[in-house]
C-alpha cells in the first residue's frame, strides 16, 4: 500500500467516521434501527454538490447537516406520532428521499464538481494532507461536542431513552421528543458525512447512499471489538477508529483484487460475522 | 389530594376478550394519606395505578390531583408529580448509566432539560440523599446501575422517585421480588421517606401483614372495584387473621394469597 492509497483510505475513514457517529446515536444511544441513513447520506451529497457548484462549499456542509436533520425528523415523526414500526418508518423516508434527492440534483443522477472550489481548497498548501486536516478537524470537533452533549441533562435523557424507556417516562421526560432530537442529530451527521464525501470525491451520485447504514453499523461493531470501554468518550472514539479500520479492510480487499461491486457484500458479511460470533459461542457453551 | 370519580377501564373493548378491568371506581385521598391496597390477581390494582399515572387509556371517569384535573394529561406530564415503583426492580433505572446519571435524570423531573452537565452542587445533593439510604451507594456514584443487586436498584428507584418530592407516590408491590431482609429494608425506607416528606402514598401488596402494619387506610379490591375500605381506627384494632377474614368475605382469594399471609 503506497502513501497515496493510505492517505485516501484515511480520508474516507474520517468521512465514514461521521457516518458511524450518526449511526451510533440511533443504534447505540437510542437503540433504534434507523434505515433513513441510506437516503439521508445521499441527501447530504446532493445538497453539498448543488451549493458547492454555487460556490459556497462551507455552506454546503452546513445545509447538508440541516437537510439530514430534517430527514431524521421525518422518520421520527412517522415513528412517534403515527406509531409506524421503526424499521418501516426508516424505509418510507428513505424511499421518499430518493425522489427528493433527485429533485435537489435537478433530476440528474450524477453531478460532477469539476474544478469547483471546495472546503479543501484553502488548505492546498498542506498537500497531500490538505483533505486529511480538514476532515479530521471536523471529526474531532464532532466527537468533542458529542462527548459533552451526551453528559448534559438532555444527553442523559437521550441515552436513558434507549436504555429503559419506561423509566424515562416515569421521570417526566417526553420520550417522543427525545427520539425526534436523536434521530435528527443522527441523520444530520450522516448528511454531513455525505456532504464531505461529495467534495472529497468530486461528484455526487444518486446511488451513493446504498449500503451506508450497514457501513456505519459495521464501523461501530469493529470499533467496539477493539475498544471495549463503556465510557462515552471511548465509545465515540471506537466508532471513529472502527470506521478507519473498516476503510482499510476495504482498501486491502480492493488491492487484493476484489471487484468494487462486491464491497457491499463484504460490509454485510462483517456485520453478520460480528453479530453471529457471540451467539454461536453461547450456543456452543450450552451444548 | 387525589380524587378518583367513576373511573372505568376496559381492555380489548368490542372483542371476545373484552374485560372491564376497573368498574366505576370512586375514592378520595387526603394529603399525607398512606393507603395499602390488597386484592387477588386481576382485581384491578395495577390497572388502577396505571390509569392514575396515565399508562393506560381510561374509558370514563375523572382523576383530579391536588385540585387539578389530570384525566387527559400524558403519562410523562403526570410523572412530574407522581412517583412510581414497580415490582420489577429493573424497571425503574437505566442499567447502562451510572448511579449519578440516573439520579441526575430524576432530579430534573418537571424542569426543562438543560444543556449543562451534572454540577458539583447537584453531586453533593445526590451523595447526601444516597447516605440516607444507608446501603453504601454514596461512594459509588460512577458505578453502572446494571451491576447493582435488585434490592439496591429498588432502593435507588425509590430515591429517584422521591428526590424531587412528588405529590403522589405509587408503590406497586415494590418489595415482592426482593429477599425478605432487603424487602424489609426497602419497605422501611419507603415509609420513612413518605412520612418525612409528607407524601400521599398508595401501596399495592400481597402481604396481609404489611397491608395492616403500614399506612392509615386499606382498600380491598375485587373485580375492578374497591369492595371494602378499612379506616385508620379499624386498622388499629385488627389482627392479620381479622383482615384475612374480612378479605375472604368480600374477595376471591387465590391460594398464593393465603400462603403469604
Amino acid at each position: 500500500m503506497n502513501s497515496t492509497v493510505a492517505i485516501g483510505a484515511f480520508e474516507l475513514g474520517g468521512i465514514f467516521a461521521l457516518l458511524a457517529l450518526g449511526c451510533y446515536i440511533s443504534f447505540n444511544v437510542l437503540d433504534i434501527p434507523d434505515l433513513t441513513v441510506d437516503g439521508s447520506f445521499t441527501t447530504g451529497c446532493a445538497v453539498s454538490v448543488i451549493v458547492t457548484t454555487a460556490n459556497y462549499p462551507g455552506l454546503g456542509l452546513v445545509l447538508a447537516f440541516v437537510a439530514g436533520c430534517l430527514a431524521g425528523l421525518m422518520t421520527g415523526l412517522l415513528m412517534t406520532k403515527l406509531k409506524i414500526n421503526e424499521i418501516l418508518s426508516g424505509i418510507l423516508t428513505q424511499t421518499a428521499l430518493y425522489s427528493v434527492n433527485l429533485r435537489i440534483m435537478h433530476q440528474t443522477p450524477n453531478i460532477s464538481l469539476m474544478d469547483q472550489k471546495t472546503v479543501f481548497t484553502g488548505f492546498k498548501g498542506f498537500d497531500p494532507f490538505d483533505k486529511l486536516i480538514v476532515i479530521y478537524a471536523i471529526v474531532i470537533i464532532v466527537v468533542i461536542l458529542m462527548n459533552y452533549f451526551l453528559k448534559t441533562q438532555m444527553g442523559l435523557a437521550l441515552r436513558a431513552c434507549g436504555d429503559n424507556e419506561d423509566m424515562v417516562r416515569a421521570s417526566s421526560i417526553d420520550t417522543d421528543k427525545m427520539k425526534l432530537i436523536g434521530l435528527a442529530l443522527a441523520n444530520g451527521l450522516v448528511g454531513l458525512s455525505g456532504a464531505i464525501y461529495t467534495q472529497q470525491q468530486g461528484y455526487a451520485d444518486i446511488t451513493s447512499g446504498i449500503g451506508m447504514m450497514v457501513i456505519g453499523l459495521a464501523s461501530i461493531i469493529i470499533g467496539q471489538t477493539f475498544i471495549r470501554s463503556t465510557k462515552i468518550i471511548w465509545t465515540l472514539v471506537a466508532a471513529v477508529v472502527g470506521a478507519i479500520i473498516y476503510r482499510f479492510i476495504l482498501t486491502i480487499a480492493i488491492m487484493a483484487g476484489v471487484p468494487s461491486g462486491d464491497l457491499n457484500m463484504l460490509s454485510a458479511a462483517i456485520v453478520i460475522v460480528a453479530i453471529a460470533v457471540p451467539i454461536l459461542k453461547r450456543r456452543k457453551k450450552h451444548a | 389530594m387525589l380524587k378518583v370519580s367513576d373511573l372505568s377501564v376496559v381492555f380489548n373493548e368490542g372483542t371476545i376478550n373484552e374485560k372491564r378491568a376497573l368498574n366505576h371506581v370512586n375514592f378520595e385521598l387526603n394529603e399525607g394519606d398512606f393507603v395499602t391496597i390488597i386484592g387477588s390477581n386481576g382485581a384491578g390494582k395495577s390497572t388502577l395505578f396505571q390509569s392514575i399515572s396515565g399508562a393506560v387509556d381510561i374509558k370514563e371517569g375523572k382523576i383530579e390531583l391536588d385540585g387539578k384535573d389530570i384525566t387527559i394529561d400524558k403519562e410523562y406530564v403526570r410523572s412530574r408529580v407522581i412517583g412510581r415503583l414497580f415490582q420489577d426492580p429493573l424497571k425503574g433505572t437505566a442499567p447502562h448509566m451510572t448511579i449519578e446519571e440516573n439520579l441526575a435524570l430524576s432530579y430534573s423531573r418537571g424542569k426543562h432539560f438543560s444543556l449543562k452537565p451534572v454540577s458539583k452542587k447537584q453531586r453533593q445533593i445526590f451523595i447526601e440523599a444516597l447516605k440516607q439510604l444507608d446501603i453504601g451507594l454514596e461512594d459509588r456514584l460512577t458505578t453502572k446501575v446494571g451491576t447493582l443487586s435488585g434490592g439496591q436498584r429498588q432502593a435507588l428507584t425509590l430515591l429517584m422517585a422521591t428526590i424531587v418530592t412528588p405529590k403522589l407516590l405509587l408503590l406497586d408491590e415494590h418489595t415482592a421480588a426482593l429477599d425478605p431482609a432487603t424487602s424489609q429494608k426497602v419497605m422501611n425506607l419507603s415509609t420513612k421517606i413518605a412520612r418525612e416528606h409528607h407524601i400521599t402514598t398508595m401501596m399495592i401488596t400481597h402481604n396481609m401483614e404489611d397491608a395492616l402494619k403500614y399506612g392509615n387506610r386499606t382498600f380491598i379490591m375485587n373485580n375492578g372495584q374497591i369492595v371494602l375500605e378499612i379506616s385508620a381506627e379499624d386498622k388499629k384494632k385488627m389482627s392479620v387473621e381479622d383482615l384475612v377474614a374480612e378479605f375472604l368475605k368480600v374477595a376471591e382469594a387465590s391460594d398464593e394469597m393465603l400462603l403469604r399471609k
